[in-house]
């Protein structure tokens, strides 16, 4: 299919907002080597970078976990594959705010631009993370690349909020309000409550954060201080006048960025699901229960933000509060883990590619989710907070199931955009090498932080640290993630030749039974559910939601 | 190296730095079970994922019985709930609970790229300090006021100097941005947040040196804000301190 640059298609927006993510993660991925290498080799000099300041560390960590949050996680999974089959799924013609949808998407463009030119003014791009706490993000002075940088950084984040909140508005609406007649909620396929959750969940957090972007920017230039203390001082100068406290920051930032980890990992649990019935052959056990849960998680969320603040300085009693709270969420999240394994469970499974990274996704759904009851404990997190151990678990549960939940998802759709299959064997070795190397990215980071290591260190010895002990395992780390970005360039290959050559894809090639696989649009009332799959004795049997429940019994 | 010797080299090599504080081995033991717990629950998972993918040959499809899944369910949420209770009791024992009225005061200070640490003197209280005197060229890091009395005999060190067996009760600040406290071997951390003084207390109880880290990114010599604590016997400690009591007089106070 062609692709028009102004277009107001939502399945051509849905492939733009797929391509600017893909840019964003091969400048996230590749920022993250840089880091790797460092570590291990802090005297190498890198092309483009040469030899890398400390605060040329802490501006790649910073650009990074920008990259890879905002335009990857929050972009591809929610509104990227959300354009490409929402309104099919749901049996609408389209999306309810065409235009608005395409102003969505050329926001989110502008802001990813906006934020590499970071990259490029005097001093370089900001130092002070993804999270951007004050003083240090609200004083120029405070270090490199707190300057323009942190302007430019500000600048496209506001921007960004923008650009969701009308993303999320078309899609709040369209499924609200565009649902063909009969699409009933527990007609649903489990993509589009998901969907419906984050779209939500994007109205009330981006709200805040923008909010707070535009405190923060009023402190650095219009003479405020709600996050600068009085008689702050900062390299020699006293820039704290009014009475502000960098814990206001602390409480806006995470009440956004708790929920926006959920918006990031949400939408693949919603595929996870579709795709765990489709290969296995099964109905959805518990539908209802499966889809109030994520409803439950994405409403407990906004309330779970104080887990980033156990040692900030929040009052003790309101730690002993949010870890209850956060606690809490780890049982629909349990749920959802069982219910899948309960679908797989004696299922017919077949191991076709997206399965495999729903699968992926599953286990490191797990493997990142358990280590959440340690962290919600503020005596256990009293040690690992801001430590390897916290980039390990987010690492796993954020940004590796959101990774495999997308290339699930392309695989998955892939033959309904193009037409044609992906090679299986590539996906396959794709597959394989991505798991392995993922987990021996990840997976030792946890031993670093047991041992201490608190993130954000650009090399391991310091003036009373060697590290020493675990020089092994960061090395390790380091030879797995290179092995981790490599592999990806099997995928790259893959949809670059399948896009022309692949082989040309039969009408439903998954025998799915969601809409967006209707060989039509018709305009017929929905009469089933989304996963009418059985097995009777030796064959398989679905039925699809575009045919008439006259058929069944 | 034997197998045995070198794995359980790697096992010590994976764990957290030897433990100096009187809460340390509750935390320690805590932070075990949970670890070998949720180990458990990822191992079975992964069996059950891996007998699910093998199953899927037998000719008769199955489903898992009914009940088996709320069975786990419930396992697992009794199994969240005593966490969260054991735990608190360790949190509530360190953060609810204030330090004992002998506990020594020690002061914190951090900024941008060093730890600070402040001794009352024999009165026992701190001076004022301002951040317009600050000036560490001229031996004042933490702008002490002259004219307030209290601040005499305040003993500012770059190492942080500890009698063994005694509660310290640290009092926490920034003069800049937002630091992180954080001692692996005392199992601590808390941040220094500007604009606030927050307290933490604990007890050592195991002579020795220990690495004292920043843990909140706070600029471009972040990884290179380290200090020194250094936990000694009541005799030395006292010897130390006075030792320092006396330069302090002599240099003539700010
Ligand atoms: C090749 C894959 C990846 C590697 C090797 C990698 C590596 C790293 C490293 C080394 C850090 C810095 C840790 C520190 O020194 O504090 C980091 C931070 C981070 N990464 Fe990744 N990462 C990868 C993929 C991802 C993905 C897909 C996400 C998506 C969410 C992500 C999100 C983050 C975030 C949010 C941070 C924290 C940034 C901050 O503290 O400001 N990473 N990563
Ligand atoms: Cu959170
Ligand atoms: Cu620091």
């Amino acid at each position: 299919m062609r692709l028009r640059v102004f277009t107001t298609s939502h399945r051509a927006l849905g492939i733009l907002y797929l391509l600017l993510a893909l840019v964003a993660v091969i400048a996230g991925t590749l920022l993250s080597l840089i880091m790797r290498l460092h570590r291990i080799w802090p005297d190498l000099a890198v092309p483009f970078f040469g030899t890398i300041k400390p605060e040329g560390y802490l501006a790649l960590v910073t650009m990074h976990g920008t990259l890879m949050i905002f335009f990857v996680l929050t972009t591809a999974p929610q509104i990227g594959f959300a354009n490409l089959v929402l309104p099919e799924q749901i049996g609408a013609r389209g999306m309810a705010f065409p235009r608005l949808n395409a102003a969505a998407f050329w926001l989110t463009a502008l802001a990813l631009l906006v934020l590499l030119a970071a990259f490029f003014v005097p001093q370089g791009a900001p130092i002070s993370g993804w999270t951007s706490y004050p003083p240090l993000s609200a004083v120029a002075s405070a270090g490199p690349g707190e300057g323009a940088g942190m302007d430019l950084w500000l600048a496209s984040i506001a921007i960004f909020c923008l650009a969701s909140w009308l993303g999320a508005v078309n899609m709040l609406v369209t499924i609200l309000g565009e649902r063909r007649a009969g699409m009933t909620w527990s007609r649903l396929p489990m993509t589009v409550w998901a969907w419906l959750v984050t779209s939500i969940l994007t109205l009330l957090v981006f709200s805040v954060l923008l909010a707070a972007i535009i405190l923060l920017f009023s402190d650095r230039h219009f003479g405020s201080s709600f996050f600068v203390p009085r008689g702050d001082l900062v390299n020699g100068h006293i820039v704290g006048h009014g009475d502000g406290s960098p814990l206001l920051w602390l409480h806006l930032f995470w009440f956004f960025g708790h929920p926006e980890v959920y918006i990031a990992v949400l939408p693949g649990m919603g595929l996870a699901t579709s795709l765990f019935a489709n290969f296995a052959r099964r109905r959805v056990a518990g539908y209802r229960v499966m889809a109030a849960m994520l409803v439950a998680i994405g409403l407990l969320g906004l309330v779970v933000w104080g887990h980033h603040m156990f040692v900030s300085g929040m009052n003790p009693y309101a730690g002993t509060a949010f870890a209850l709270t956060t606690m809490a969420i780890a049982v629909p999240s349990t749920v959802e883990a069982l219910g899948w394994l309960t679908i797989l469970w004696g299922g017919r499974l077949r191991l076709r590619t997206p399965m495999l990274f729903a699968l992926g996704f599953l286990s490191f759904f797990i493997a990142g989710g358990l280590t959440g009851p340690i962290l919600a404990q503020p005596a256990l997190d009293a040690y690992l907070h801001n430590t390897f151990f916290v980039v390990a678990h987010f690492h796993l549960v954020m940004a590796m199931a959101g990774v495999f939940s997308i290339f699930a998802g392309i695989y998955y759709w892939f033959p309904l955009i193009s037409g044609r299959m992906m090679n299986e064997s590539l996906g396959k070795l794709h597959f394989w090498i991505t798991l392995i190397a993922a987990y021996g990215t990840f997976f030792p980071m946890h031993f670093s932080g047991l041992a201490g290591e608190p993130r954000h260190y650009e090399r391991l010895a310091g003036p009373v640290t060697s590290f020493s002990a675990i020089a092994a395992n960061e090395r390790g780390i380091t030879f797995s993630a290179l092995l981790l970005a490599s592999a990806q360039l099997i995928f790259l290959w893959n949809i670059f030749t399948s896009v022309r050559r692949g082989r040309v894809a039969e009408a439903n090639p998954w025998e799915a039974t969601t809409l967006e696989w209707a060989p039509e649009m018709g305009r017929g009332r929905v009469e089933r559910g989304p996963y009418e799959y059985e097995i009777p004795a030796n064959e398989t049997i679905f039925h699809p939601q575009w045919e008439l429940a006259s058929k069944q019994e | 190296m034997p197998l045995r010797v070198t794995l359980l080299e790697a096992v010590r090599v994976a764990w957290m730095p030897s433990n100096g504080a009187l809460h340390g081995p509750a935390l320690d033991v805590l932070m075990r079970w949970n670890l070998i717990a949720l180990c458990l629950c990822f191992l079975v998972a992964h069996v059950w994922l891996i007998a699910a993918i093998l199953r899927r040959w037998k000719s008769k499809p199955a489903t898992a019985p009914k009940a088996l899944p709320w069975l786990i369910l419930t396992a697992l949420c009794a199994m969240y709930v005593w966490m969260a209770v054991t735990s608190q009791r360790l949190w509530a024992n360190s953060r609810f609970a204030g330090p004992a009225p002998a506990a020594m005061q020690v002061e914190v200070v951090g900024e941008q790229f060093q730890w600070y640490f402040r001794y009352p003197g024999e009165d026992a209280a701190f001076g004022v300090t301002r951040p317009e005197l600050v000036n560490a060229a001229e031996g004042n890091p933490l702008g002490l006021d002259g004219r307030d009395a209290r601040g005499k005999d305040d003993v500012v060190s770059s190492v942080l100097v500890l009698p063994v067996g005694r509660e310290v009760d640290l009092r926490l600040r920034s003069l800049d941005v937002i630091h992180g406290f954080f001692i692996p071997g005392m199992r601590l951390k808390e941040n220094a947040v500007p604009g606030l003084v927050l307290h933490v207390h604990f007890t050592p109880s195991v002579i020795g040196t220990y690495p004292i880290l920043c843990s909140q990114v706070c600029g471009s010599g972040h990884a290179r804000m380290q200090a020194m604590l250094s936990v000694v016997s009541q005799a030395e400690f006292q010897a130390w301190l006075a030792a320092r009591e006396r330069t302090r007089i002599q240099e003539g106070a700010p």
